[in-house]
């Protein structure tokens, strides 16, 4: 037995004593050097893409493509703005939706919830984020739309009529229930499971000490919520906002399902609209020559906007992370 | 409703006696916790109202033919997705087989080799954006980057696509897991002479294993369900595809949206059992991945 214990730790010895090469330890750095470049060279060959595509478009209209709400595939005369009104909005009505509920929902998780319920209820919040995006256009337009159209808007649309503003504003023409508003509440649920995740992450990092001190001067829930825990978050929930609002910019099958993709500029929210994603994915495969080029630039604005936007995000986030 | 909304794990205990407690702290704490439990109730029911209507509608047009009839012509009857869904099976593992090896390797480099270097930090900074950028602009890169200069639609097209997308992600994830493993596991590897790719492979992939592979799975339920970046690369197919991948090739996420807004009422049943399809498997891969991190945490 000792002979063919000893015959087995010889043998492991000579793998063990077989060297790595130098030249596989320097290919490993470098490979690992070049597919880190790669992510580099991606983010650079997506602004080039879109900036030398985008550029007879700029060079014809000049600063009016930004400003002029024509789009007129017959007369080749392109103007972003009821694209870009389009997704500002939309993104903004996401925004005011779901900014409160995330919140609510990390304020859930992290302070009122029993420990063992905070774990499914999070994969649930969760799993939101997974559902693919055309899932929650087929959703909007065939569940929600109807429904809202029949309780909201045609309701709505009788008490407002015939006041100043709300009743141009909350007024629908149409009630199909398609429309900016529907994109918007879409989108808010869509950018919910991202605000309410690092929300709930940023509020657990707050040392329990400031929680507990509170508590003991006889602080309510609230209290705590709203003068230590808050406070304390503050900027990262900005941050996290910002990173909804970053998805909520350039989504796009969902909104192409329920926008309408009407290239009017209206006053009313419930009338339908489109937005620079929605109108790059109905028209990019059908256009040639100049309206190429006009979509091109509407990426790129939509990727100028979306870069500012989640470069904020990350500033925000990472400013408290490392405090 | 005491019992359900105060954490009883909590180390604080909430003050019993609201008695002395004046009006309207009472009321605010109470709106709080009625709020934010109702708004967590709502997304578990947007969530569980999803879920209902893809069963309803989609558990109606599964059938045999479904898994092995390609998709109907306007105005056919009957049909199946079977094109599509090998499509997608097809452009998916393109883009994780070639997104794993980039995006692992350039997450070792942030976590193991550049750390807090200046190109590390950039790197990781553009991944962050990258890992939010909208995917319809990635399909318009791939487009103007391979198929126009090849002159057509590809699945080709589409798995790098894919693949781009899949990279930030996968990058983030090695790069959270590796930083997780101790240092002195890396040192002690070092003190045996080790050189620096071995202590890499054999030692900190091996502790952060579970992590990673965590990461590629949520990449890959990710990129299953995308439609954006298909529709200018991958495009559809409405027969097989060629086995060159050149042409378009059928997908389910563009079969659905093509066939979801279309008049023919077969062709929308298709795209309930195509939804069903797609976001059960999107959905049980998320929830393997969960389960595999945690019982590698237990362990």
């Amino acid at each position: 037995m000792a002979v063919v214990s000893d015959k087995v730790s010889m043998s492991n010895m000579q793998i063990i004593r077989r060297r790595t090469s130098p030249v596989f330890d320097q290919g490993f750095r470098w490979a690992s050097y070049g597919s880190a470049l790669i992510v580099l060279a991606v983010l650079a060959g997506i602004i080039g893409t879109m900036v030398h595509g985008g550029w007879p478009a700029f060079k014809e209209f000049g600063f009016g493509f930004v400003t002029s709400s024509i789009w007129n595939v017959g007369a080749d005369q392109y103007g972003a703005w009821v694209a870009i009104a389009g997704t500002l909005t939309s993104a903004l009505i996401a925004l005011v939706i779901g900014v409160p509920i995330s919140i609510g929902i990390a304020i859930f998780l992290t302070q009122l919830c029993p420990s063992w319920l905070r774990r499914p209820v999070s994969t649930v919040i969760e799993l939101l984020a997974a559902v693919p995006s055309i899932i929650y256009g087929m959703w909007g337009l065939f569940v929600f739309a109807p429904l809202f159209a029949k309780y909201v808007q045609v309701p709505l649309s009788n008490i407002v009529e015939g006041m100043p503003i709300i009743g141009t504003v909350l007024y629908a023409r149409v009630p199909s229930g398609v429309g900016m508003m529907t994109a918007g509440i879409i989108l808010a649920i869509m950018i919910i499971p991202f605000i309410a995740s690092i929300t709930r992450d940023m509020l657990d990092q707050i040392p329990t000490v400031l929680r507990e001190s509170a508590y003991g001067i006889g602080c309510t829930t609230w209290e705590v919520v709203r003068h230590v825990l808050l406070p304390q978050a503050g900027v990262s929930i900005i941050g996290a906002i910002m990173l909804g609002l970053g998805r909520a910019l350039g989504e796009t099958m969902a909104v192409t399902f329920v926008i309408g993709n009407a290239n009017r500029l209206s006053l009313s929210l419930f009338d339908p609209s489109s937005t620079i994603a929605s109108r790059i994915a109905n028209e990019f495969n059908e256009a040639a020559g100049l309206q190429m080029n006009a979509l091109l630039a509407l990426g790129c604005i939509l990727f100028v906007v979306t870069f500012i936007v989640l470069a904020l995000a990350r500033l925000l986030i990472s400013r408290v992370k490392t405090h | 409703m005491d019992t359900v909304l105060y954490n009883p794990a909590a180390t604080v205990t909430a003050p019993a006696p609201w008695g002395r407690v004046r009006r309207s702290r009472y009321v605010a704490d109470r709106a709080l916790k009625v709020i934010c439990t109702l708004f967590t109730l709502l997304g578990a029911f947007v969530l569980g109202w999803i879920l209902l209507m893809l069963v309803v509608e989609g558990i109606g047009g599964l059938s045999p033919a479904v898994f092995t009839e390609t998709t109907p012509g306007p105005g056919t009857a009957g049909g199946g997705i079977a094109n599509a869904i090998v499509g997608s099976l097809i452009l998916t593992v393109l883009g994780i087989v070639a997104a794993t090896p980039i995006g692992v390797l350039a997450g070792t480099y942030l976590a193991e080799y550049g750390k807090t270097s200046m190109l590390a930090t950039i790197i990781r900074f553009v991944n962050d954006i990258l890992l939010a950028a909208p995917s319809i602009l990635i399909g318009l890169f791939v487009y103007m980057l391979m198929v126009q200069p090849m002159g057509g639609y590809s699945g080709w097209a589409g798995g790098v696509a894919l693949a781009i997308i899949a990279v930030p992600v996968i990058v983030r994830s090695t790069e959270d897991m590796l930083r997780l493993v101790p240092s002195s596991l890396r040192e002690a590897g070092a003190a045996l002479g080790a050189p620096m790719s071995t202590v890499i492979m054999k030692i900190s992939w091996k502790a952060a294993r579970a992590g990673m592979v965590t990461g590629v799975i949520l990449a890959t339920a990710r990129i299953a369900g995308e439609t954006a970046p298909l529709l200018f690369t991958a495009l559809n197919n409405n027969f097989w595809f060629s086995p060159t991948l050149m042409g378009g090739v059928s997908n389910l996420p563009v079969t659905i949206y093509q066939f979801a807004l279309a008049p023919y009422e077969n062709w929308r049943e298709l795209a309930w059992a195509g939804a069903l399809i797609i976001t059960l498997s999107i959905l049980a891969l998320s929830v393997v991945a969960r389960l595999l991190l945690k019982k590698d945490k237990v362990r």
